[in-house]
C-alpha cells in the first residue's frame, strides 16, 4: 500500500450565518496516498470548495468554525500558525483555482509571476528564468518564450490556466489541489488541461485532489472518488468501484444525469431540486427530500458510513435491504 | 539586444504619450533651474538695492523689484528649490503614512481598520490649517517643520484611497493564488496589492502635490512655515497682495512659476498613469 498524505478526520465546518448556523462540511472522512487522484464530485454548493479551502486554511476567516483534524504528512495543520502554513501553502501544497482568468496579478508579465514563485526557494534569477521556461514548455504552452514576456490580459483562458499550474508545479508539491480547473474553460481545451494533469502526476508523482462536477473528467484521471452531497460524503470507493457499483441513490442520479446516460427521448436526466441550505443539525438524511426511495426512516435518522468493501463505503439506509 | 529592443520600445511608447513628455520637460526644465539657480541668476535673492525699489519689469530686472528692491527674477529662481524640496518632501511623507495606513486597512479588516480608519477621520475632520498650526507649534517654526506638519494632516486622502482600493483587490482571485503560494502577508499587501493601486496613486499624487505646495505657503504666509528672506513663492506671493495694485508683478511672477509646476506635476501624474498600466499598453 503506498504512503498515506493527507488525512481529512471527522472534518466540518460550519459557518456563522444570522439566523444560526450553516453546515457546509459535515464529518467527512478520506485519505490521499501519494501520487494519487482523489476526486471530490458533487453539485454546486455541497461543499467541495470548502473542502479544498480549508486544507489551505484559505477560508475567508472570521466566521467559520471547523472541527477534526487536518492531517498532512503525520502535521495536524489547524494547529499550524501563520508562519508554518506560509511554509506549507506552494511549497507541499499548491492549488489551481477556479477561474485562471483572474488568478494571475495583472501587473507582472506571467513569467516573471512564475520566477518569483521559484524565487522563494531562493535560487538564483537566471536559474529561476531557466526553470520558468521548461516549465512552460512542461505544461505546453504554445510559443513559450515569447509568452514568458506577456501579461495576464495578453493571454486566453486556457494559456492562463497553463500559466496557473506552471505556477503551482514550479515547486514541486507533493499534493495538488485543483478546484474545478476547467470549469471556466471550453471543452477542447479542457482535454488539453487534463492531458496535462495527467501527465504530471505521471512525471512528478503529484497526488491531486480533484475537485469537480464533471464525471467525464474523473473517468479520465482519477484513481478514488468522494461523492459530496449538501456538506457530507455520501459514498467514497476505487473510481472502479463507484462507476461499475454505485450504491448510494445520490451517486446513481448524478452519473444517470450524464449526457451519455440520456433516456431514449433525447432529455437529459436531473434530480429534482437543488441542494438545501442546512441550517440546524436535525438526524435524518441530508438528500432524502430529493431522493426517489426514500423512506421514513431516512428522515428521521441519520445514517451512518457503511463499508462495502475496503475502500469503497457508502451513507444510505436502504443500503442492501432493497434494490433500486 | 534583447534588453535593447524592449528599452526601445518602452521609450517609443514615452515620446508618444504627449502629455507626459510635456509634463516630463516642464519638471526637467524646474530640476534643471533649481540646480543652476547659483549660475543663471543675476542677483542674489537676499541682495537689496534700496534704491530701486517697486520697479516694473525691465531690461535691468526682467520680473521687477519687490518692495525691498530686491530682483524677483531671481527671487523665483531660487524659490524653485524650495517648491521642489516641499513638492518632494511633503509628497513622499504623506505617500508614505497614507498607503501603510490604508494598506492596513483594507487588508486586515476589523478592529485594525476601525482604530486606523477613525483615525484617518478625525485627521480628516479637523480643519488641516489648524491642525498644521499645532504641529508647527510643537515642533517649531520653519520650512521642514512646516512640510512635515501639513504631510501629517494631509495623508488622510491617500489612505482613505488606498483603503478602498485594497478593498476591492484583498478578494480577488490573484491575492488568493499568491496566499495558495505561500506569499507572506508583507508581500500580499506591497508586492501583489499596492502595485494594482501604484496608477490611480501616481494621479492622486500629481493632483495633491500643488495642495500640499500651497498649504505650506499658508503655513508660510501665517509667518511659522518659510522664513524671510526666504524666496519661497508662498511667501513672495502673499508679500504682494499688499501691493497688488501698486506692483502686480510682485504676485504675478512667483504665481506663475506655481502654476507652471503644478500643470507639469499634473501632466506627469496623467501620462505616467497611462503609461503604467499594462491595459493600455497592449493598445
Amino acid at each position: 500500500m503506498s504512503e498515506e498524505l493527507l488525512r481529512l478526520d471527522h472534518l466540518s465546518i460550519d459557518y456563522k450565518v444570522k439566523d444560526g448556523y450553516l453546515s457546509a462540511v459535515n464529518d467527512i472522512n478520506c485519505v490521499i496516498n501519494k501520487g494519487e487522484v482523489f476526486a471530490i464530485v458533487g453539485e454546486s454548493g455541497c461543499g467541495k470548495s470548502t473542502v479544498a479551502h480549508s486544507i489551505m486554511n484559505l477560508l475567508p476567516g472570521g466566521n467559520e468554525e471547523i472541527s477534526g483534524k487536518i492531517i498532512f504528512k503525520g502535521k495536524n495543520l489547524r494547529e499550524c500558525n501563520q508562519k508554518e502554513m506560509e511554509a506549507i501553502r506552494g511549497k507541499e501544497i499548491g492549488m489551481i483555482f477556479q477561474n485562471p482568468l483572474d488568478s494571475l496579478n495583472p501587473v507582472y508579465t506571467v513569467g516573471s509571476q512564475t520566477a518569483e514563485a521559484i524565487l522563494l526557494d531562493k535560487v538564483d534569477k537566471t536559474e529561476a528564468w531557466n526553470r520558468v521556461l521548461k516549465l512552460f514548455r512542461d505544461v505546453k504552452m504554445p510559443d513559450a518564450e515569447e509568452r514568458m514576456k506577456s501579461f495576464p490580459h495578453e493571454l486566453s483562458g486556457g494559456m492562463r490556466q497553463r500559466v496557473m499550474i506552471a505556477m503551482m508545479l514550479s515547486r514541486n508539491p507533493e499534493l495538488l489541489i485543483a478546484d474545478e480547473p476547467t470549469t471556466a474553460l471550453d471543452v477542447t481545451i479542457e482535454a488539453q488541461i487534463l492531458d496535462i494533469l495527467i501527465q504530471l502526476k505521471e512525471q512528478f508523482n503529484t497526488a491531486i485532489m480533484l475537485i469537480t462536477h464533471n464525471f467525464g473528467l474523473v473517468a479520465e484521471i482519477a484513481d478514488k472518488i468522494g461523492i459530496m452531497y449538501a456538506g457530507e460524503m455520501v459514498e467514497s470507493g476505487d473510481v472502479f468501484e463507484i462507476f461499475e457499483n454505485p450504491k448510494h441513490p445520490y451517486t446513481k442520479l448524478l452519473m444517470q444525469a450524464l449526457p451519455s446516460g440520456t433516456k431514449k427521448d433525447g432529455r437529459l436526466q436531473t434530480i429534482e431540486g437543488s441542494v438545501p441550505r442546512i441550517t440546524e443539525k436535525k438526524p435524518g438524511c441530508r438528500f432524502a427530500n430529493r431522493c426517489p426511495y426514500a423512506k421514513d426512516i431516512c428522515f428521521n435518522e441519520t445514517p451512518e458510513a457503511v463499508d462495502i468493501s475496503e475502500t469503497h463505503f457508502c451513507r444510505c439506509h436502504m443500503l442492501g435491504k432493497e434494490e433500486f | 539586444m534583447e534588453n535593447n529592443s524592449k528599452w526601445k520600445e518602452t521609450l517609443n511608447e514615452c515620446r508618444k504619450n504627449k502629455s507626459f513628455m510635456i509634463g516630463l520637460i516642464i519638471l526637467i526644465s524646474i530640476c534643471l533651474v533649481a540646480a543652476l539657480a547659483g549660475v543663471i541668476a543675476p542677483y542674489d535673492y537676499a541682495e537689496q538695492y534700496v534704491g530701486e525699489r517697486f520697479m516694473a519689469p525691465c531690461a535691468k530686472y526682467p520680473f521687477g523689484t519687490d518692495q525691498l528692491g530686491r530682483d524677483m527674477l531671481s527671487r523665483v529662481i531660487y524659490g524653485s528649490r524650495t517648491a521642489l524640496w516641499v513638492a518632494f518632501l511633503g509628497g513622499s511623507l504623506e505617500l508614505i503614512i497614507g498607503v501603510v495606513v490604508g494598506l492596513l486597512c483594507g487588508f486586515f479588516g476589523k478592529w485594525v481598520d476601525k482604530v486606523l480608519l477613525f483615525m484617518t477621520d478625525v485627521t480628516w475632520c479637523i480643519p488641516g490649517t489648524i491642525l498644521a498650526l499645532a504641529v508647527v507649534t510643537i515642533l517649531g517654526k520653519g520650512l521642514t517643520n512646516s512640510i512635515i506638519a501639513i504631510s501629517l494632516v494631509a495623508w488622510a486622502s491617500y489612505a482613505r484611497t488606498v483603503r478602498a482600493k485594497t478593498l476591492s483587490l484583498r478578494n480577488m482571485a490573484f491575492v488568493e493564488t499568491g496566499k495558495a503560494f505561500g506569499e507572506s502577508n508583507v508581500a500580499l499587501m506591497f508586492r501583489y496589492i499596492l502595485p494594482n493601486i501604484v496608477p490611480s496613486l501616481i494621479v492622486l499624487v500629481s493632483l495633491n502635490l500643488p495642495g500640499t505646495i500651497m498649504s505650506t505657503t499658508t503655513l508660510s504666509f501665517l509667518g511659522l512655515g518659510s522664513q524671510p528672506p526666504s524666496p519661497d513663492w508662498g511667501l513672495a506671493i502673499s508679500d504682494g497682495i499688499s501691493n497688488i495694485t501698486r506692483a502686480p508683478w510682485l504676485s504675478l511672477y512667483p504665481g506663475l512659476a506655481l502654476v507652471y509646476t503644478t500643470f507639469g506635476f499634473n501632466l506627469l501624474g496623467e501620462g505616467l498613469r497611462d503609461l503604467l498600466d499594462p491595459h493600455m499598453k497592449s493598445q
